[in-house]
């Protein structure tokens, strides 16, 4: 764990009284004064001095000029003096590290003074400094320390191992720290096993490889041991410790819940959330008609409701958490709904938090408490948490069939009111309530037009246009209301106009005759007027297909829909896995895996929960996959297959932007309807005909005198435009650095045009992109998203392009990626989609990367692990490749390849043939094994690639194609 | 208060870079971060700038603020920023500005003491005072060295405390938690009890509390005696917990002085302890009445001492005046709420007060949420949960004599009935 620690206050110094005398103001020969008094021969009035010094270094001011002359005072018998004087060596030894030298002997020398607690305060202080002369100084004394006879000592040297790794991890390893810090889990000292396990701990995060807490029974047995004896920090270490541990079988999980339960009572907050991800992590395995299975979910609530009753900063975690337990296991809590009723004073932040929880809990049994209480809350004053309220009793009608009349008699009565921003949030449910129930609650839609003037959100507005496209037949007067809102129909947001297009179509299959103007109308705005490519997709699609074939149109427009599901922002499972195994931790309140938010955290395995085993079965390394114990970086599946539908995504981009805090707003069924369209519609209007046949739906009679000439043209390119999306230009894979294309042309992009090419500089990749504005106006505002890929590259951050872009400007941008993205796996593998959005617009594009420069430097594999591992991974994963045309002796190609961080092991020459064994270390940690075959005077190589993720090797392939042949 | 914060400039006080690998200037983002979100009516207590996350909490006009980049655990992160509200009290009475500018020295050599590397070390006051003084020593006399006791399995009591006279002072604390619905029933009813101790006892004393504690009477066989079903219960760190877990024995050494022992949480519904029936009409643009009765629902041979029952009013009422059968009112305009206080309130009786305000002939525009009424009262020599303290046994190997001394008190906790 990193963190410091500041207090903050809001108002200037003053000075008076006490230690704040020495808060003076500053005087411009203060400086000299200081440096008088700190060379003074009264000891007095040297510390005096000192303290002045340190009390302008709180205030922010720089005293780094005294250095020489406060390390001098650093011989001192005053132990306050000599803590000070530590101090000041903390803040400043590193922008001084040649002076700072000069303290290395009074260190050394207090590292083995006769009272402990210099001892331990020379050595704490010693492991901050972090200059590279003073840490080789620290090596002996440190290691004298690790055994020093006093566990004051001891616990602090531990630490310091931690703080070491930090600084220099060889000289850790070289020195064999860890193996010393790994004996102090024996210790007979709790506080010192407590210590050494949070800095194994630490160091392990950074190395999740390292298997260096080992844990196995005997180990674990310690560590519960200790769990009874020391400090609540100490526990938590512990606890935290454990809970990356996974047992072999069910009764070593049931027996450390057992041992684990009683923290269960520990009067810190914190020790209790640690105690409570150990269990959930473990009850994993524990079969579920076990007895003790149900002891342990009843002895779960209580600790998790009392966290309730501490302070807010605390309550707000426990209910980020408990949000996770609900949704993990709803049997914990189903009993206690009445606890997340919202008090008065509650911080908002509770409050909402509340909320969420409320809904989760929400079940026919006590759906009556939840509305009553629903409803008190809508007519709250804060207005964030009225509209989640409002947005809650509309869940609660989709989750709870039983209630849906009451919520929506309870919705109409709230509509009632007036209140702005209740009524538009009201509108939005109720939305997606007439999803769920159709042809249930139409009868209120008279109140809802009553009320269509006072909606001015988007997100209302869309959701009203909706539902009077959706019950078009039942409204008399549906074409007047669309028509009101097509007059601006340019400053409507994007949203809005999919929605007013569709409506208006799906009124024209139902009502053709009258309707005709109005569809035109809308169909040329999409079309003609409007620059959204989206818009005018749409627009393309529905008057092609209604010119061509208007039964498949109301097939297509009038289509079933999909039901909504009665969860709406259920964490996906695998990510949900992976928070409860951060209980406690900020991942855990952010809902977010650590490798969304920690720089560096890149490699860092994903944790799982365990798998159940029963305890005759296969007792063979199950802790893959946890931090501490992946023992070979193939067996973490890196690829992983996910439901990902780039289109959602991609339409996601626009629709709802991400929201930095809090759950993600409800699905509205908005997206559905962009998806329905473009996804689920995509076959029909794929398979029918298009303008094949001549049927003319009836309505149409009087367009083809305006439609031929208007559509044939656009109609060509638009559908091109839409169907070309996913295809990208194919990307030569020439050399190295593949020289750059043209990504995005101008055309489609609004006069954007983005060519570029990707390449891997000191290990570092980089996509570098050339922008050119080819239209006449200026582009500002320019950012940059990446869709999932297989390889979880994301922009590492924000796009660079600081200055607007003029007309006929271009500029060389380029974005260095990381590999810690989300990953969805591509086809092809290498194929990355991407978002670039200006002033203008978003535009799509997508382009395919060489894989090698995801080719690691370290990707040296050991002869002897090389072995290993080619006979290790089966046949069926081998595959060959012919270069032909090369004309490379095999050095030459193996010095060739280097450069690309393909690494040559080995040579062997059998009868005239050379044959070359390499490794590939990918950024994700997959392992490529190739054989290259060339024999003297053939120009056609063979080449054979082995890897657990056989999915790679075409990739692999193209690459040694690329970098061989240029 | 709010918006005077705005003007005063905000800067750090004091702080400790745990992590030397950490751009300290990062703080710089906080406050701006926090009056953006005062003006917005925004609250989170976890707030992120590109990659450092800051964990605050506010002790009066003070913010104490952790930073981190890393995944770290929000738990004991709030945790401890607590417990070091805490030990700055123990040193400096009150944590404040002031005392924190007056004692700088020490401040450092705690907050040097209390965390290493951002792992929390020892953290008991009581035990740091031991070694960490606020006079200078000299390092050959007389420099402290750290106590045993920092180290030790019992990390919370010092060996070698002397005492003339032996005694253990109980206080059982149950705090009545109410939340009411505008239409009468009660939506939530909660007892939060707390056992505090004042141990004034020599050496090393071993303790072993018994309570009527209903899981142990069923374990023990006797399911005659009247018994309290503690649902969820929660001790310091002195209380070895496997043994509570295993036979609901309540064992330990104590620390010396002042300490909350342990405290439990009942939901049992019961009775409310004072009810209040209100009617408060608001006629716009004129005025607003109120009407309260109070009634007692205890037993006649307890009493209700200073009870204060505060009514919200509108924002922008005047002329108040007031009627009541007993006790006296007070219009409190900066919390718009009148206070009614009854100092002695017997058990099963019941009061009323009247109370008008006018209101202006303008209507103020800003909305008001409806707030609850909320009650203080306290009930001494009574529990509500019918809790009993059956002995506290004092074990000690010098074999000395201790008297405990036990009180009962009920007080109201968060006591709200919501109004209409």
């Amino acid at each position: 764990m990193e963190w410091a620690n500041q207090l903050c206050e809001n108002r200037q110094f003053g000075s008076k009284m006490t230690d704040s005398k020495y808060f003076t103001t500053t005087k411009k020969g203060e400086i000299f004064e200081l440096k008088a008094e700190l060379n003074s021969d009264k000891k007095e009035k040297k510390k005096e001095a000192v303290k002045k010094v340190i009390a302008s270094m709180t205030v922010g001011k720089d005293v780094s000029a005294l250095f020489p002359d406060v390390v001098n005072c650093m011989q001192t018998d005053n132990l306050e003096l000599k803590k000070l004087v530590y101090l000041y060596l903390m803040n400043y030894a590193k922008s001084q590290p040649d002076m700072a030298i000069m303290a290395v002997n009074t260190f050394v020398k207090d590292c083995e003074d006769a009272n402990p607690l210099i001892r331990a305060l020379a050595v704490r202080t010693m492991g901050c400094i972090r200059v590279d002369k003073i840490t080789e100084y620290l090596c002996e004394p440190l290691r004298k320390c690790l055994k020093d006879e006093d566990p004051y000592v001891r616990k602090t040297a531990a630490v310091c191992v931690a703080k070491l790794h930090d600084i220099n991890a060889q000289l850790v390893e070289d020195q064999g720290f860890l193996d010393t810090l790994k004996d102090l889990i024996s210790d007979s000292n709790p506080m010192v096993v407590a210590n050494a396990v949070a800095a194994l701990s630490e160091i392990a995060e950074s190395h999740p490889n390292s298997n260096l807490l080992d844990l196995n029974p005997q180990s674990i047995n310690k560590l519960l041991t200790a769990l009874n004896e020391c400090t609540e920090w100490g526990q938590i270490f512990i606890l935290d410790c454990l809970a990356n541990y996974t047992p072999r079988d069910d009764r070593e999980s049931q027996s450390i819940c057992e041992r684990v339960t009683p923290r269960l009572s520990h009067a810190n907050s914190a020790v209790v959330l640690s105690a409570v991800k150990v269990l959930m992590k473990f009850m994993e395995m524990l079969p579920k008609d076990l007895d003790y299975y149900g002891t342990l979910l009843k002895k779960l609530a209580p600790p998790l409701v009392t966290l309730l009753s501490a302070e807010p900063e605390l309550q707000y975690v426990a209910l980020r958490n408990i949000n996770l337990i609900v949704q993990k296991r709803p049997e914990i809590l189903k009993h206690e709904m009445k606890v997340f009723f919202v008090k008065y004073n509650d911080p908002i932040y509770v409050k909402l938090e509340k909320l969420d929880i409320m809904i989760r809990l929400a079940s026919q049994a006590n759906i009556a408490q939840v509305l009553a209480e629903l409803k008190e809350y809508a007519t709250e004053v804060d207005v964030d948490f009225v509209r989640k309220a409002v947005r809650a009793i509309g869940r609660c009608a989709i989750k709870v069939e039983q209630s849906a009349e009451r919520c929506v008699s309870t919705l109409l009565d709230l509509i009632q009111t007036k209140v702005n921003y209740v009524v538009q949030e009201a509108i939005v449910v109720i939305k997606d309530i007439f999803r769920k129930y159709p042809n249930k609650y139409e009868s209120v839609i008279a109140t809802l037009c009553e009320n269509l003037d006072s909606l001015d959100e988007p997100e209302a507005r869309a959701a009203m246009i909706w539902i009077v496209g959706e019950y078009a037949e039942r409204i008399d007067n549906a074409d007047e209301l669309l028509e009101s809102f097509l007059e601006g129909f340019h400053d409507e947001s994007t949203q809005v106009q999919l929605q007013l297009l569709t409506a208006i179509v799906k009124l024209f299959l139902k009502k053709p005759t009258e309707t005709q103007e109005l569809v035109q109308q809308v169909l040329s705005l999409a079309t003609q007027d409007s620059d959204n490519p989206d818009l005018r997709d749409r627009g393309y699609i529905y008057w092609r297909l209604l010119s061509t074939d208007p039964v498949a149109a109301k097939e297509v427009v009038l289509a079933e829909k999909p039901l909504i599901s009665e969860e709406t922002d259920l964490i996906e499972p695998t990510l949900l896995e992976e928070l409860i195994c951060h209980i406690g931790t900020l991942a855990s309140v952010y809902h977010k895996p650590p490798s969304a938010f920690v720089e560096g955290s890149r490699g860092v395995m994903h944790k799982r929960l365990p798998a159940r085993t029963g305890s005759g079965e296969s007792t063979e390394s199950p802790d893959v996959g946890t931090a501490a114990g992946g023992s070979a970086p193939e067996a973490a599946p890196s690829i992983i297959p996910s439901q990902g539908d780039l289109l959602g995504d991609l339409l996601n981009l626009d629709m709802a932007p991400p929201t930095t805090t809090g759950p993600p707003p409800p699905n509205t069924g908005m997206q559905m309807g962009g998806m329905d369209l473009l996804g689920g519609g995509l076959d029909s209007l794929l398979g029918g005909d298009i303008g094949g046949s001549p049927a003319m739906g009836a309505g149409f009679g009087a367009a083809p005198a305006v439609m031929p000439a208007s559509l044939n043209a656009p109609v060509g390119g638009g559908l091109g435009d839409l169907f070309d999306l996913g295809g990208g230009v194919g990307m030569p894979m020439g050399a190295y650095i593949p020289p750059k294309t043209v990504w995005l042309p101008a055309m489609k992009a609004k006069g954007l045009e983005i060519s570029g090419t990707f390449a891997r500089r000191a290990g570092v990749i980089q996509m570098e992109l050339i922008l050119t504005n080819k239209a006449m106006s200026v582009m500002t505002d320019f950012a940059i998203q990446f869709n999932r890929n297989s390889f979880g590259l994301a922009p590492a951050g924000p796009l660079q392009v600081l200055t607007p872009l003029g007309p006929n400007q271009t500029i060389e941008v380029s974005l260095p990626l990381s590999t810690v993205g989300p990953v969805m796996k591509m086809d092809p593998l290498n194929n990355l989609q991407v978002a670039v959005k200006n002033n203008i617009d978003v535009f799509y594009f997508s382009c395919q990367y060489p894989i090698s420069m995801l080719f690691v430097e370290d990707g040296k594999m050991e002869r002897q692990v090389f072995l290993a591992t080619w006979k290790d991974i089966p046949n069926d994963n081998e595959s060959q490749f012919q270069i032909k045309d090369c004309h490379l002796n095999s050095d030459a190609a193996s010095s060739k390849l280097q450069g690309s961080n393909i690494f040559t092991i080995a040579k062997r020459t059998v009868e005239g043939q050379d044959m070359l064994y390499m490794s590939i270390k990918l950024s994700n940690g997959i392992w490529v094994l190739a054989e290259l075959r060339v024999q003297a005077g053939n120009p056609n190589y063979t080449i054979s690639l082995k890897c657990r993720a056989p999915e790679v090797s075409q990739c692999v392939f193209q690459c040694y194609e690329a970098v061989l042949k240029n | 208060p709010q918006a005077f914060q705005i003007f005063i400039l905000h800067k750090v006080l004091i702080s400790r870079n745990y992590m030397g690998n950490m751009d300290m200037n990062e703080v710089d983002h906080f406050m701006p971060i926090m009056m953006r979100m005062e003006e917005d009516a925004e609250s989170l207590p976890l707030v992120t700038h590109g990659s450092a996350h800051f964990l605050w909490i506010k002790h009066r006009n003070l913010y104490l603020v952790a930073m981190t980049k890393k995944n770290a655990n929000a738990a004991l992160v709030y945790s401890f920023l607590y417990k070091m509200v805490e030990v700055f009290k123990e040193y400096f009475k009150e944590l404040e500005e002031e005392s924190i500018r007056d004692n700088f020295v020490t401040v450092y050599e705690l907050m040097d003491e209390v965390m290493d590397f951002g792992f929390p070390q020892t953290t008991d006051s009581k035990i740091l005072q031991e070694y960490i003084t606020q006079q200078g020593h000299k390092l050959d006399v007389g420099a402290p060295r750290p106590p045993a006791t920092v180290t030790n399995a019992v990390s919370w009591r010092s060996e070698g405390i002397k005492y003339r006279k032996n005694e253990v002072f109980m206080d059982v604390i149950e705090s009545v938690n109410l939340l009411v619905s505008a239409t009468g029933s009660v939506l939530r009813s909660e007892i939060v009890g707390s056992i505090k101790l004042k141990v004034v006892l020599s050496g090393m004393p071993e303790l072993r509390l018994g309570l009527n504690d209903k899981v142990l009477f069923e374990i023990t066989g006797r399911e005659k005696c009247k018994t309290v079903e503690l649902e969820d219960v929660k001790f310091h760190q002195c209380v070895r917990l496997s043994r509570f877990e295993n036979d609901r024995t309540i064992s330990f050494i104590p620390p010396d002085g002042e300490s909350e022992l342990m405290s439990y949480r009942l939901n049992t519904t019961v009775k409310p302890l004072i009810w209040i029936e209100s009617v408060i009409e608001k006629f716009s643009h004129s005025r607003v009445e109120i009407k309260v009765k109070a009634r007692s629902q205890f037993k006649s041979r307890s009493t209700a001492n200073n009870v204060a029952i505060m009514v919200p009013v509108p924002s922008d009422a005047d002329s108040p005046k007031f009627k009541t059968s007993t006790g006296s009112c007070k219009y409190l305009p900066e919390k718009s709420v009148v206070q009614w206080n009854i100092k002695s309130f017997p058990g099963g009786k019941e009061y009323m007060m009247r109370a008008h305000f006018g209101l202006p002939s303008v209507e103020s525009t800003e909305l008001e949420g409806r707030r609850p009424i909320t009650v203080n009262f306290e009930i001494p020599y009574f529990t509500v949960s019918g809790i009993q303290v059956r002995y506290l046994k004092i074990i000690e190997k010098s074999g000395y004599e201790a008297l405990p001394w036990v009180r009962y008190i009920t007080q109201s906790g968060d006591y709200q009935l919501r109004t209409n």
